[in-house]
């Protein structure tokens, strides 16, 4: 007991060492910290959203939608691929994940096979002996599909918040499907979750002139139309309600190169440019259709549809509609970043105000420092000098809790705060079973060195199994937990873990120093 | 030299085991009308178990209005709107119910709600949560608790005997179900950190009872020959003045978090507190006194005792 090899006294100072200094960090504001040499460890514990403020944000990609999307595009190749090789078919439909259709003469069944699976590698075509059809994406084809969605998704809700100045967001994905946002800072976040909900699918195609929207409305819509509903404007609305459009797209949105808020004489529009390839598709398109309105279309939306004039060369154009300023540069944002693959819907919404975050902090800090105080007090009352040992090692705990959050840049949350004082609470629960021990050790009639000796040595097992059931809980929490239960989770385990090191090994070498310096007599417990 | 001020002097003789049907009437009591109550009334579900939406508002012109906002809310006719002081007199905590239809729908009854409630109100906190997520929730949280209940009973069996295993799980399980129970009476709200602090209790409760169960094992390597009763009376009251020791640090930190930890933290303090007080008395009470039922089997414990031994002594 007495004899503590000098590399393990070493290791274990700078192992304390190593936690005060990484956890000094937290003491200091950070403007002072970037003052401070880059030798210096100036890793804080970053805060959650719960404590510093912010907007956090659960979104689904709708893969399904998308998918549904592509199915409705490739529909009219299926037709045609039907038409082109004179197969009869009925019922031709999207069902679910799949389209279906029915062939009518069975001995087609394998023509109809060799004409579909022209159409895409991707797709799989299953016909029954008696004729039932279905075209569906394959299974991989499926799961790159929504791989690719979702990335693409990030992407673009990164570009939309850079585009709005947030700063310091994290967009992660989570799950299979999900995007987690968190925005530091914004405690109110409409206008974001306005801007992340819109799909932005921008689309240029002409309006059918011989068809109208009532008679369409009541059944009669020529083929290859679309009736689409006129953009509610946030100013006074002109014109239609609704619009029959051509279902085919003259150009998409993809082609889009910039887009940029403006005027044109008081009223707010926001002016585009193609690439080459739109810029040439837009000049062909117009300069055919002189005098013929077209539509812009925003998310199935008509936003306004001009005459065409002349034919549009330069590849660039303003869209006007019932814009406000806000609007318009809203518009011009989400052209810029480009449209989402697929609808995202927000399922979760967590926003802190930042006096809700401070006073959380307050409140937090100043129960742990209260209870810390106590534990304190507590263990000096029941222990005497050995108390005051244990409080040397919570203390260095603390700092190697602290130390450990900073450097794993784990982070903080309220419970988290809740999780520290709870750990400083069973810190001393491995104190207070070494010192129990070796208080019966003495009444034994033991003498000194043994007490303490067996004290530490039978209390080991016992300390060990009883912190592994914590450690246990914390491991599912942070599992199965989301959000602040992960926060708690890990201060909790890491807090078990630097107590089991602080409790044994620092107590014990505080103990050893202290027999080898005094010589006591007696075990004041 | 630095003694301390309050020492208990002499291991106390308490008979546990006299008192432990008692305990188990009790127990068993305790955990019946919990499951009575969670049947019949139910929990205070918050909403990140079945979705809707929380404000922390404070409004800003002076003591809250609580009757004005309600009826301001009540003509939405966005449901079962409740309303409720939430610490300072400014501060009012509201909560709108799941709205029908989906995620999408939940956002719009915020939106709803605040242009409702009009200016003069500052916006502390909003969570939002859909049905989708809520259902996950409750899911993942029972999955959780149930794998924690296994996990400990399996480390416990493993580095004990089987039948530690079993008394450990049922003086856990009786912790949980008494916790909930508690939660079900008082109509307290119970949420994710409410969650996380039964884990915790969980986690914690077993620790009391690991260090019970240690001690027992080392008598019964002792005492060959005593009986079982004698044995867990024997360990109950040599390991009490650390029991008591460290239920009270805990204590210490669970009700400065109580009472100073804010609002938010409140239903995971009571949780703790309450968690805390029932692991102690059930490790004492249900978790030792089973032993005499189950009966580890001495000769094994015994081996095991004589096994682990021998490595041990080797290396140190």
């Amino acid at each position: 007991m007495l004899y503590f090899a000098n590399w393990k006294i070493l290791l274990i100072c700078a192992i304390c060492a190593l936690g005060v200094l990484l956890s000094a960090p937290n003491l200091f504001s950070p403007s002072l910290l970037a003052r401070v040499p880059d030798v210096v460890p100036h890793k804080q514990v970053a805060l959650g959203l719960d404590l510093r403020g912010g907007s956090y944000l659960l979104l689904q990609v709708d893969v399904a939608a998308a998918q549904r999307e592509r199915l409705n595009s490739i529909i009219d190749n299926v037709r045609n691929a039907l038409l082109d090789a004179n197969i009869g078919y009925t019922g031709l439909a999207v069902k679910g994940d799949a389209i279906v259709f029915a062939v009518r003469e069975p001995g087609r069944i394998d023509d109809a096979r060799q004409a579909l699976a022209k159409i895409d590698p991707d797709l799989t075509v299953a016909i029954t002996p008696a004729g039932a059809g279905t075209v569906s994406f394959s299974a991989p084809a499926t799961e790159q599909k929504r791989q690719l969605a979702v990335d693409q998704s990030i992407e673009i809700i990164r570009r939309r918040i850079d585009e709005t100045g947030i700063k310091e967001p994290t967009i992660e994905r989570e799950g299979q499907d999900r995007i987690l946002v968190q925005l530091p800072g914004i405690s109110d976040p409409e206008h974001v979750k306005e801007l992340l909900g819109r799909t932005a699918k921008l689309t240029f195609q002409l309006v059918d002139t011989g068809a109208s929207v009532d008679e369409a409305r009541n059944g009669r819509l020529p083929i290859g139309d679309e009736v689409l509903p006129a953009e509610e404007g946030k100013a006074a609305r002109v014109g239609p309600d609704a619009y029959v459009v051509k279902k085919r797209v003259m150009v998409g949105g993809d082609t889009l190169v910039d887009a940029q808020p403006t005027f044109q004489g008081n009223e707010p529009v926001v002016s585009f440019r193609f690439d080459a390839e739109g810029a040439r598709r837009f000049a062909d398109a117009t300069r055919e259709n002189v005098g013929k309105p077209f539509a812009i279309v925003l998310d199935d939306k008509v936003i306004s549809a001009p005459v065409i004039r002349e034919a549009i060369l330069g590849g660039s154009g303003v869209i006007s509609g019932s814009f406000t300023v806000q609007s318009a540069s809203d518009l011009a944002l989400l052209l810029r970043a480009g449209a989402l693959p697929a609808p995202i819907t927000i399922l979760e919404e967590r926003t802190v105000g930042p006096s809700l975050g401070a006073d959380s902090i307050h409140a937090g800090a100043l129960a742990c420092i209260v209870g810390v105080a106590l534990v304190v007090v507590f263990m000096v009352l029941f222990y005497g000098l050995f108390g005051v040992f244990a409080d040397i090692a919570l203390f260095f705990n603390l700092c190697l809790m602290l130390g450990s959050l900073s450097l794993l840049g784990a982070t903080l949350t309220l419970p988290g705060i809740a999780g520290i004082a709870l750990t400083m609470g069973m810190a001393v629960d491995a104190n207070v079973l070494i010192y129990e021990r070796i208080r019966e050790e003495v009444r034994a009639g033991r003498t000194l060195i043994s007490s303490l000796d067996a004290g530490f040595k039978r209390a080991f097992g016992t300390i060990v199994d009883s912190h592994v059931t914590t450690l246990v809980a914390g491991a599912l929490m942070f599992w199965l937990g989301s959000g602040p239960v992960k926060g708690f989770a890990v201060t909790l385990s890491i807090g078990v873990l630097t107590s089991l090191f602080s409790a044994i090994l620092v107590t014990r070498l505080l103990i050893v120093t202290w027999v080898r310096r005094w010589k006591p007599k007696v075990i004041p417990i | 030299m630095f003694r301390p001020l309050i020492v208990i002097r002499h291991t106390p003789k308490i008979d546990f085991m006299k008192w432990h049907k008692f305990g188990f009437a009790f127990s068993a009591l305790l955990m019946l009308s919990s499951i009575v109550l969670f049947v019949t009334v139910g929990l205070n579900y918050g909403i990140d178990f079945v979705g809707g939406t929380q404000m922390q508002v404070r409004s800003t012109t002076g003591p809250a209005n609580l009757a004005a906002m309600r009826q301001k809310l009540d003509a939405l006719h966005i449901g079962d709107v409740s309303l409720q002081g939430f610490g300072p007199p400014t501060d009012v905590l509201i909560r709108l119910p799941r709205q029908p239809g989906g995620d999408a729908a939940q956002e719009q009854a915020v939106e709803l709600a605040r242009k409702a409630l009009g200016a003069g109100i500052d916006y502390r906190g909003i969570e939002v949560v859909g049905p989708t997520v809520g259902g996950e929730l409750i899911r993942a949280g029972v999955t959780a608790t149930i794998l924690a209940l296994l996990a400990i009973a399996l480390y416990i069996g493993f580095r004990f005997e089987w039948q530690f295993g079993v008394g450990g799980m049922i003086s856990t399980l009786h912790d949980v179900i008494t916790t909930v129970g508690l939660f079900a009476l008082f109509h307290l709200e119970f949420n994710l950190t409410t969650l996380a602090a039964i884990l915790t209790v969980a986690g914690y409760s077993v620790n009391d009872t690991v260090v019970i169960y240690d001690r027992i094992r080392e008598s019964m390597r002792k005492y060959r020959t005593m009986p079982f009763r004698d044995l867990i009376n024997l360990a109950l009251n040599e390991t009490l003045s650390r029991t008591i020791l460290t239920v009270s640090t805990v204590a210490l930190a669970v009700l400065s978090l109580l009472f100073l930890g804010g609002e938010v933290l409140r239903g995971f303090s009571i949780a703790m507190l309450w968690g805390v007080v029932i692991g102690t008395y059930s490790s004492l009470f249900i978790a030792a006194p089973i032993l005499a039922y189950v009966r580890p089997n001495r000769a094994a414990v015994a081996r095991s005792g004589e096994a682990a031994k021998a490595p041990v002594s080797r290396t140190r």
